[in-house]
């Protein structure tokens, strides 16, 4: 029998297991998954001293309530995310990045991200989880993965393995930042978009809308306008694509986007922008800006830089 | 041959082999695709072929365009290699509860539903891709005839097994999910096992799909 687990009292609105994603199974239709924002992952897991790969739960929005039966246990929280901590006796406000010791009894109650979309719950241990493809990530629309490829519900009982208590609290000073601007690169379908349609694109906002999820990022707001075809002949995605229908508002492909579409692509978020990008909530304005591939890679480099520093510094 | 090289995004090789859709062109890729696949190549991490496109997606912490442009451009790709096709046939059956487009597919083809099975079922379907859903396999050429257009509105729910047709193409639904193709049928036979860990679709690119048609007991006894 399991002596240490976590059972969930609420189960948050999109509660997953993730991890860094399954690579290489596109061609038959499974997407990379993955956590959304693989920079604050990758914090929560150097947290409470896991490897890097190490699969976590992500919350949306309302994160889970969790009950902790079990041995003295670490938890790190990561995003911007407003959680507390409760025991028969105390109440704590927890803070992101930052561990807590969880003790027999408590409950964790993670309240809502901050005028962000995801956070990330570590463990100084391991979920008893699945790996299919080798990968826990869940996608829930292929009920692919760990939890048989579902999000949490209530009531469910969270197993834990090879519990390891860290000795000193660690903590890492970082604040998350916005942004408003998302650079891209020039899609492969640029061409045919009118120069209106063009302009639009580079020129006008949009607004994120409430059809946003782990699959997509629906914008509205501007119209672009096609001279072309609305539709191409079916062809692979990857993350961060932009298509544009033929009723002309933008659609972003996020981890979970289907792996063939058959819209135009105007344009691709680079990947230095990705972490941010999907923290936006629905309502936020944005613009996209045109960078040249050589410049998507060096900021990419610097981003890439500026992660490895943070986790360096835990 | 790949007639150009562009990146999609900072992170992906674009592979156009043109316009056409048509099986000679397909074979291109799904050779170039099976090739790249065998070289494992650092840094890859996926590569989806379709019709008429190829899409290297690679790992920019690795590597980068221009490298892995580079390699695929200096690939040795036999052309006339051998596809090595597996065939297969998908036991289907027509009754009423899964033949739920053939009175739509009657009136817009002006076929009778008769001659529409006897066509669909002496076909070779040829796997031009696989995805959109898990699995999901594009099996082409419909005759001319036989090609009609998507649902006006799509359903909701597809029921798994389903077996559709839209204009060259069938498909069959891997699991449950919306989707507008016309629906003639249902197979119990399992297309995608996502318990699988190695080859978890039945049907791959570059496969030979024929239909047989199964009564209604046969298909109740089927998993059995």
């Amino acid at each position: 029998m399991y002596k240490n687990f976590f059972q969930i009292i609420r189960a948050g609105i999109n509660t997953t297991f993730q991890d860094q994603g399954r690579k290489n199974l596109n061609h038959i239709g499974i997407p990379f998954s993955g956590a959304m924002d693989n920079r604050n992952y990758l914090i929560a897991n150097k947290l409470v001293g896991n490897d890097l790969n190490s699969p976590v739960l992500e919350f949306a929005y309302q994160g889970p309530l969790l009950k902790y039966s079990g041995k003295r246990i670490n938890i790190a929280i990561t995003g911007d995310v407003n959680f507390t901590i409760k025991n028969n006796n105390t109440l704590i406000n927890g803070n992101c990045y930052q561990t807590y010791l969880l003790e027999h009894g408590d409950e964790l109650d993670i309240i809502s991200t901050n005028k962000s979309v995801y956070g990330y719950l570590s463990i100084s241990g391991k979920f008893d989880l699945k790996y299919q493809w080798l990968s826990c990530s869940v996608n829930t629309k292929a009920n692919i993965g760990a939890n048989e490829g579902k999000k949490l519900e209530i009531n469910q009982k969270i197993n834990l393995l090879n519990i390891n208590q860290i000795l000193n609290n660690k903590t890492l000073n970082y604040l998350n930042t916005k942004i408003e601007n998302i650079r891209v690169i020039k899609g492969t379908n640029f061409d045919y978009f009118s120069e209106a349609g063009k302009k639009t694109f580079f020129e006008n906002e949009f607004i994120i809308s409430k059809l946003t999820d782990r699959m997509g990022m629906r914008l509205e707001g501007s119209k672009i306008e096609n001279l072309v075809d609305t539709n191409i002949k079916s062809e692979g995605l990857i993350k961060g694509v932009i298509q544009v229908p033929a009723d002309g508002n933008p659609i972003i492909m996020l981890s979970d986007h289907g792996t063939i579409g058959g819209y135009p692509k105007i344009g691709v978020v680079i990947s230095a922008d990705y972490d941010k990008l999907v923290q936006l909530t629905p309502g936020s304005k944005i613009k996209f800006k045109e960078v040249e591939l050589s410049s998507a890679e060096t900021l990419f480099k610097l981003y890439e830089l500026e992660t490895q520093n943070l986790i360096s510094q835990i | 041959m790949i007639k150009n090289i562009s990146n999609l995004g900072d992170a992906a090789l674009y592979c156009d082999f043109g316009k056409d859709v048509n099986k000679d062109t397909n074979t291109k890729v799904i050779k170039y695709f099976k090739s790249i696949k065998k070289e494992n190549i650092l840094g890859i991490d996926n590569l989806t072929p379709s019709y008429n496109k190829l899409i290297v997606s690679f790992d920019l912490k690795k590597t980068n365009y221009q490298n892995i442009k580079k390699l695929i451009e200096n690939l040795n790709i036999d052309i006339n290699d051998d596809l090595k096709n597996k065939k297969i046939e998908v036991p289907i059956c027509i009754d009423d509860d899964f033949s739920l487009d053939i009175k739509r597919l009657e009136q817009h083809l002006k076929i009778s539903r008769e001659k529409i099975y006897e066509n669909f079922f002496s076909k070779e379907f040829f796997c031009y891709m696989t995805g959109f859903i898990a699995g999901m396999p594009f099996l082409g050429d419909l005759d001319f005839n036989m090609r009609a257009k998507r649902l006006e509105t799509p359903r909701v729910k597809v029921p798994k097994g389903s077996v559709g047709l839209t204009e060259q193409f069938a498909n069959i639904y891997t699991f449950e999910s919306p989707g507008g193709w016309n629906i003639i049928g249902n197979t119990p036979l399992n297309i995608f096992n996502n318990s699988k860990e190695t080859e978890p679709n039945l049907i791959n690119p570059g496969d030979l799909v024929t239909f047989k048609e199964i009564t209604i007991n046969e298909y109740r006894n089927y998993n059995v």
